[in-house]
């Protein structure tokens, strides 16, 4: 096949989602650094949320599977530490989304602004963790559901 | 400066290892934390750990350069090749004597990591900066839960004045200064550790202060851990579960 240009492959990786987290993707997230050519290889830097992050593995199967699945075969995935990963980078998209979904967005000043299901300001913190590592568990006090907050890294 | 890499390689050991230990401790308890929070707290911790391993020891197998991954330096060296800290290794005794060495590892781990953030080695910077995130959020629990139980009923506190007692002696190694740290020194990849002390007996003494917990008199430290010289018997029977499936099935891969 041609080689795609740079912007297509961004395209298709905009459309891989998050394994855990399924209404962002990959891109909104902010965890794709770069895509380059290196010769016909396309070469993809990726830098992990949190260093343990068990989807990292899966995270690389699906790059790598999207891209086979639109021709390209030389592929390589490379780690990229630094800078490190912050939820800073993540896209408003991502946020309005995620809120959507029932998980409050990172904010800045380390707290989630309000409860994603009624809007309620009355919250508390349950514990500083939760079913993944980006993410901790809080309640809100108005409707009294639990709910999770990205934590802000 | 050009550092020797044996010195190197014996620097990013310690790194590695003190987290792939304490890392394995922590997830012992997964299943058996008093509740369903804590359980999962304690599990993130030791993810975060073992992520932290495979950098830190994935950099290590690296400049070894003998062809090494950070799963052959983890699972197929014996007690005598690991290079934590004493601190580490010890069992995790009940829920608050687990969360005491967290937080007096923690509070190391916040310190080093603010340092190895300049380092001159541009491998360890990109490690120490990502590290140091989770640090940051690691200590943080760790500190509000010494304060919490500490000053808390007369059973928790008087159980995490016994942690403390039982865990103190074990500070001092890790700010032990030897020739691979003078190395590491000097070719400012790494501070002298013996130089963090006044900044971690500062938040230390802060939190356990609020904690309402007393502070041992004696600086006498357990020593022989980051050394491999003399490991405590607790280290063997770890070892004997982290590395049962590579000893009983030599070379297997998934």
């Amino acid at each position: 096949m041609t080689r795609p240009s740079i912007e297509q492959v961004w395209e298709w990786l905009s459309t891989i989602p998050d394994p855990e987290i399924p209404v962002i993707t990959l891109v909104d997230l902010g965890i794709i650094r770069d895509v380059a050519f290196d010769d016909e290889t396309c070469v993809v830097s990726v830098t992990p949320t949190y260093s343990g992050c068990p989807a990292t593995s899966m995270i690389n199967v699906d790059i790598e599977t999207c891209l086979r699945g639109h021709g390209l075969d030389k592929i390589t995935l490379k780690q990229q530490l630094s800078p490190a990963w912050t939820t800073d980078w993540m896209s408003d998209k991502a946020r309005a989304a995620l809120e959507d979904y029932g998980i409050a967005p990172p904010q800045a000043k380390g707290t989630p602004a309000r409860c994603p299901r009624c809007g309620g300001e009355h919250i508390e913190k349950l514990s500083q963790f939760g079913s993944t590592p980006c993410k901790a568990q809080w309640r809100c006090k108005d409707c009294l559901e639990p709910f999770e907050y990205f934590k802000c890294i | 400066m050009a550092v020797d890499k044996n010195l190197l390689f014996e620097f990013l050991l310690r790194q590695g290892d003190n987290a792939l230990i304490l890392g394995h401790r922590v997830s012992e308890w997964c299943g058996h934390s008093p509740v369903l929070e804590e359980d999962i707290a304690l599990a993130n911790t030791a993810l975060d750990l073992i992520g932290q391993t495979q950098m830190w020891l994935g950099y290590a197998a690296e400049v070894q350069g003998m062809g090494k991954t950070a799963d052959d330096l983890a699972f197929l060296r014996d007690a005598w090749d690991f290079r934590n800290v004493l601190l580490t290794e010890l069992p995790n005794g009940d829920f608050g004597q687990t969360l005491m060495r967290q937080f007096l590892f923690d509070a190391f781990q916040s310190v080093l990591m603010g340092r190895l953030m300049t380092s001159s080695d541009e491998t360890v910077a990109a490690i120490a900066a990502k590290a140091s995130k989770e640090i940051a959020y690691h200590v943080e629990r760790s500190a509000d839960t010494v304060v919490g139980l500490g000053d808390g009923t007369e059973e928790s506190h008087a159980r995490m004045q016994a942690a403390l007692d039982y865990l103190w002696p074990y500070v001092g190694e890790m700010f032990e200064c030897d020739t691979v740290d003078t190395a590491m020194a000097e070719a400012g990849i790494a501070p002298d550790p013996s130089t963090l002390r006044d900044e971690y007996d500062a938040l230390v003494t802060r939190v356990l202060t609020e904690a309402t917990l007393t502070l041992p008199e004696s600086r006498f430290a357990h020593k022989g851990g980051r050394t491999g010289q003399r490991h405590t018997e607790h280290l063997g029977h770890l070892l004997t579960k982290m590395q049962w499936l590579q000893r009983a099935y030599p070379g297997n891969t998934w």
